[in-house]
């Protein structure tokens, strides 16, 4: 069995956690990974203290992409708009707990990339 | 099973040294991604290695010993190329880095002295990204306008509407020979003559049926050619641009520079003649010597018996992919095509079908293939793609399906 497909990686394939979308959202963001087509948004709701209070991702994409997504939505529930900036490219392969080469790479940090423009402000580039 | 050709091919096998390796202990490569870039016969990386240990100089202007080897060589490889495709002179054989040089050689030289604005160009909608977007440039300098063969849902060129396009008299008809996605061999002497008759140009991208079928420009009738040396067993960094003789006459020059100039004063320059005039600066020298190799190979065998060796391939793959539940192929069935069967599997993403295979050593390719409207057209993202050479052999094609039945079980 290749070690890329570990069972929580599937599992968050096969059962992606906060899927859909929220309308209306404090931060809607969404991109693609021109390379494979993979695309994900991420929406998100703040409470009064600009926490995550709930977020909800949509898109499609390989297992390694939705997975990444799946969890980093896990991820930040709770957090606030800053502590979510602080995560890195090393944080999410610990989150996957896998190795990856430098394809794959994209395709696991492209939930990252949508996250972090979106809580940076960064004005969508479809709108 | 075991026929004449299937011998000799098992031989073909032995001339190819990468074919010998395993990607990781004990699992042997299974090489199914020569639409994107072939595998190379110890006769190419010799020829190649040859020039560079003893005759490596720069062509054309020494009369040293090693400045006139160099320059034989290449210009022999030249005249080769020219006979592998019939080609009526080597004056019209160009080496450019690659097919998508050759085409925006033309895009660039014969487009920008040609269209203008409200003029019409034609493209299909089976195209690799290098035959749309040097078009979709010329389009928007000069305020012309593109018109689009569609494809049919089995994936072959629709040319149920060519007439009403060339009724628009388009300058030129830009049209693959065979779809690096689909395999679609699409029918040229017919779009040819429809074009001609019309007083559309024809450009071919060939970077696929070069390789795989026997290729007579004559026979095509077409007025432009476009392939790559590395996806027919020769080097990367080596591409041709054929042209019929009278255009290229009369196409302004592409790049500027050393060796496309007869003399040069402060004030002016005088063009050389062909095929030189569009040869600016130090060629890939080697590139070409290895390509010239390639050829030799090829011819070695015979582009028959490399078309009908891979006939053989992609009928037998076709047959065994429908057999996998969730599996769908896209294009034409195997007597219309080349050795190419795109394809996806339900559920999984044509990128973990890959990365699985990988795992045990079948290289495949996965993603849009550098045809995003193709793709688009059949509502995809991106799908997986074996693509088959004289090389390969069908209990490769077995443990592609022995691939995809492990791909299922991960996935289950």
């Amino acid at each position: 069995m290749d070690d890329m497909y570990r069972e929580n990686i599937l599992d968050h394939y096969k059962n992606p956690r906060n899927f859909g979308k929220l309308e209306p959202a404090d931060i809607s963001y969404e991109d693609d990974n021109p390379l494979c087509g993979d695309r994900i948004r991420i929406d998100i709701r703040l409470d009064e203290n600009a926490r995550v209070k709930e977020v909800a991702f949509s898109g499609k994409g390989c297992a390694i992409s939705q997975a990444s997504a799946s969890m980093l939505t896990e991820e930040i529930l709770g957090k606030s708009l800053d502590e979510v900036k602080q995560i890195d490219k090393k944080h999410i392969l610990e989150m996957l707990g896998i190795e990856l080469g430098p394809t794959r790479l994209k395709c696991a940090l492209l939930a990252l990339k949508v996250l972090k423009a979106g809580a940076y402000g960064i004005k969508d580039a479809d709108n | 099973m075991s026929r004449h050709s299937d011998h000799d091919f098992a031989k073909v096998r032995a001339d190819f040294p990468v074919l010998t390796r395993e990607v990781k202990p004990g699992v042997p490569l299974v090489y199914l991604d020569s639409a994107a870039t072939s595998q190379k016969p110890t006769a190419v990386i010799e020829a190649m290695n040859n020039y560079y240990r003893l005759s490596n100089a720069n062509i054309h202007r020494g009369v040293h010993t090693l400045a006139e080897e160099a320059t034989a060589l290449y210009e022999g490889a030249r005249a080769r190329i020219a006979q592998f495709i019939n080609a009526p002179s080597h004056r019209e054989i160009i080496y450019t880095r690659n097919t998508t040089e050759a085409i925006n050689l033309v895009a660039y030289s014969w487009g920008r002295a040609t269209i203008n604005a409200g003029d019409v160009i034609v493209i299909t909608e089976m195209e690799h990204h290098s035959n749309i977007v040097p078009w979709h440039m010329l389009v928007a300098e000069k305020g012309a306008r593109l018109a689009v063969i569609p494809v049919t849902d089995d994936g072959e060129l629709d040319l149920a509407d060519f007439d009403e396009i060339l009724r628009q008299s388009p300058k030129i008809v830009c049209v693959t020979h065979m779809s690096n996605v689909l395999g679609t061999i699409t029918p040229i002497p017919e779009i040819v003559a429809k074009s001609h008759a019309a007083g559309a140009l024809v450009l071919v991208d060939g970077a696929q049926s070069v390789p795989h079928l026997s290729v007579d420009v004559q026979a095509l009738g077409a007025d432009f050619l476009a392939f790559s040396a590395h996806k027919m067993c020769g080097p990367t960094g080596v591409g041709v641009l054929w042209g019929r003789e009278d255009l290229l006459e009369s196409m302004p020059p592409f790049l500027g520079g050393g060796d496309m100039i007869k003399r040069v004063t402060l004030t002016d320059f005088r063009v050389n003649e062909l095929p030189h005039k569009f040869e600016a600066g130090t060629p890939a020298i080697a590139e070409a010597i290895g390509l010239g190799a390639a050829v030799d190979y090829l011819s070695s065998i015979g582009m028959g018996a490399v078309s009908q060796h891979e006939r053989e391939i992609i009928g037998y793959a076709l047959e065994r992919l429908e057999e996998v539940p969730g599996v769908k192929v896209y294009g034409p069935r195997a007597e219309r095509k080349g050795g190419v069967a795109a394809f996806t599997l339900d559920g999984v993403h044509p990128h973990d079908v890959a990365q699985i295979l990988d795992s045990r050593g079948i290289a495949v390719r996965a993603g849009h293939h550098c045809a995003m409207p193709l793709h688009d057209r059949f509502g995809l993202a991106a799908t997986a793609r074996a693509s088959f050479y004289l090389y390969n052999t069908q209990s490769e094609v077995d443990r592609l399906i022995e691939g995809l039945y492990e791909v299922k079980k991960v996935f289950a």
